[in-house]
């Protein structure tokens, strides 16, 4: 007994098998305990039964350009609803054959997106660039100029639509929502009241009552024979709406940050302005990306609301397919095809949140 | 000493809504004198010196400041925050950007001066607190002793007048408390205005021409450091001083 202990203890110990590589990794998380080894083996089970169905459906037994006689006939997913009718879908009531207009238009939004995304493109001449972008953007979308045809803005839908008061109306929201932040924090009685009604009664109503209002109470008001056009009231709808969740959590940064920056950058001579600029924004700002993200990603689905002004949104332009009596019955498809879009911009979102997150990160 | 003041302050009273803190303040600082202010916690220390850069507001007196009289007035202040450098317990270095960024921020914004010429200051001012291999790091990659020479090279940048430290060394581990009190004292050789908020008397002993001794508000004595330490009149002095020293 004794000798093949003390054997034991000289030869080096390794961890036990089954605490390492992959049986350990199942052990320690998929089976410790009967309940979790319960819960495992009926998700397995879901899986297995669901998963190879989909598969079949969405991929072996699928039609992917028919017509829709030949989609009824078959039991696979019909993705011809959605590339029979992607133009529509993507790009509404815009004049069939200028769409290449709105196509470049989204193809340059994505560009510069993606252009920005570098922290060393991040100078002034970015500024201008998407100045140039913007202008170049609107200018394909209404036409009028260059011998571009002009295009009503009653016909712009589908996704360029949605990108446009997305990008633009998270773009404004967020200097405004800046404002408000700093106001709200002011000692002057008159702006800091003014900012928390605001910021109240804004979050205060769901977005509908906003949008609904711009569209159909609004315009009451306007004198006579003055209209303001519908996409931008939507668009200010929602910029008001977004800026006041904004400065919600931007003011939550602002109180993150020490008294002693203040004090130091007043002590260095630095002005209100220069102090907040330079010292203080740019700490709270890094300390809420999360948050801001969070708004960003839920208004930007949140633009799909535009529907009751009667916008064809990217989702609108959808439903619409899907009333054509050829169409009807595949909305699955079609809406799997929506979701994927939405995903691709939301994890675009997300995802670069956290890398500049890990960027700006200083060790402090 | 030639007696040209740089800070001058007349029967000043600060309170905080019904807390009398600071009690008819007079003192006059030369240009060039180093005072040294020490007393219990509480006593109203941090209150008196953040009163000459106006980090905090005084009811009734009168500061003045290079000439400028403390008022409401934005632009002064700014300008005598310009003139007077301020060094606190915490640092309070801007942790996002480097030590360079750091010091060039005051001079580049405040004082308009060029990037290059910025960089050229900044640089000469970290070889003089002996950190200048660090320009280039964050402040949280630094220990407390290097980021508070970075706080004095920070103020010094901006060419001040005059400099008040508060408790520049207490929240310093013991070991980091000499480099900065050798920054100090270097300082000092030089001729800078200082008004120190300090506990080490051996400091206070080697570069002080007056000690104050505050509590309750109120300045209880003051003296030149070796009749201060060795010859304390007043009774609560006495028993300050007799507390710190064992
Ligand atoms: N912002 C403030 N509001 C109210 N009381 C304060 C404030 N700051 C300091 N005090 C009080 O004023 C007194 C003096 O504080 P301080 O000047 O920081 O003392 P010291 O630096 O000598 O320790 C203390 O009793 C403190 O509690
Ligand atoms: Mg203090």
């Amino acid at each position: 007994m004794e000798e093949t202990i003390t054997s034991k203890t000289t030869v080096e110990i390794r961890p036990p098998v089954t605490n390492i590589g992959v049986i350990g990794w199942m052990r320690a998380n998929l089976f410790n305990g009967w309940f979790n080894s319960i819960l495992t083996l009926a998700m397995l089970y879901l899986c297995w039964q669901t998963i190879p169905t989909f598969i079949d459906w969405a991929f072996i037994n699928a039609n992917w350009v028919t017509t829709s006689d030949q989609c009824k006939a078959s039991d696979g997913a019909c993705w011809s609803v959605v590339t029979s009718n992607i133009r529509f879908i993507l790009f509404g009531f815009y004049p069939h054959d200028l769409q290449w207009r709105p196509l470049l238009a989204v193809v340059i939004l994505v560009g510069l997106l993606i252009y920005s995304q570098n922290r060393n493109h991040w100078k002034k001449s970015l500024g201008y660039i998407w100045m140039t972008g913007l202008f170049v953007m609107g200018l394909l979308l209404k036409g009028g100029l260059f011998g571009l045809e002009s295009v009503e803005s009653n016909n712009w839908g589908g996704l360029p639509l949605t990108l446009l008061l997305s990008v633009f109306g998270l773009t404004a929201a967020y200097p405004v929502g800046i404002i408000l932040a700093l106001g709200r924090q002011t000692k002057m009685p008159i702006i800091k009241s003014f900012c928390v009604v605001y910021i109240e009664l804004i979050r205060g109503v769901p977005l509908i009552s906003l949008l609904f209002m711009s569209s159909v109470v609004f315009p009451l008001f306007l004198p006579e024979g003055m209209t303001v056009n519908k996409i931008l009231r939507a668009q200010v709808a929602i910029i008001l709406f977004t800026a006041a969740y904004i400065a919600e959590v931007v003011r939550g940064g602002l109180q993150g940050i020490n008294r002693g920056q203040y004090e130091a950058a007043e002590s260095l001579g630095l002005s209100y302005f220069q102090t907040m600029r330079l010292i203080i924004l740019p700490q709270a700002l890094k300390i809420v990306i999360p948050p801001s993200v969070s708004i960003l990603i839920s208004a930007f689905k949140d633009t799909s609301l535009v529907v009751i002004i009667a916008l064809y949104d990217l989702l609108k332009t959808t439903q619409t397919t899907l009333t054509d009596p050829k169409w009807m019955g595949f909305s699955a498809e079609a809406y799997i095809f929506v979701a994927l879009i939405y995903f691709v911009c939301c994890f675009f979102m997300s995802n670069y949140s956290r890398r500049l997150e890990k960027e700006l990160d200083t060790g402090l | 000493m030639a007696d040209t003041p740089i800070i001058q302050i007349e029967e000043m009273h600060k309170w905080y809504g019904d807390f009398h803190v600071l009690k008819d303040i007079n003192l006059t600082v030369n240009k060039g004198e180093r005072i040294v202010i020490c007393g219990p916690s509480g006593s109203g220390k941090s209150t008196l010196i953040r009163c000459i850069n106006r980090l905090e507001e005084h009811q009734r007196g009168k500061i003045i400041v290079d000439g400028i009289e403390l008022t409401n007035d934005l632009k002064n202040i700014e300008k005598i925050r310009t003139e007077v450098g301020m060094v606190f317990q915490h640092f309070n270095l801007f942790p996002h950007l480097t030590i360079l960024d750091n010091l060039t921020l005051g001079p580049i914004w405040v004082r308009k001066t060029p990037k290059k010429e910025a960089e050229e200051i900044a640089m000469y001012y970290l070889e003089k607190v002996r950190i200048a291999e660090q320009a280039l790091k964050f402040p949280g990659q630094l220990s407390g002793g290097q980021q508070q020479r970075v706080a004095i090279a920070r103020s010094l940048c901006m060419k001040p007048n005059a400099m008040l430290f508060d408790e520049p060394t207490s929240a310093l581990d013991p070991e980091m408390v000499k480099e900065v009190l050798d920054v100090m004292i270097s300082l000092a050789q030089d001729g800078m205005t200082m008004i120190v908020v300090s506990h080490e008397m051996g400091f206070a002993k080697s570069v002080a021409h007056r000690v104050l001794f505050m509590d309750g508000g109120e300045i209880l004595e003051q003296n030149e450091p070796n009749e201060f330490f060795n010859n304390p009149q007043h009774e609560r002095t006495q028993l300050f001083l007799s507390q710190i020293l064992d």
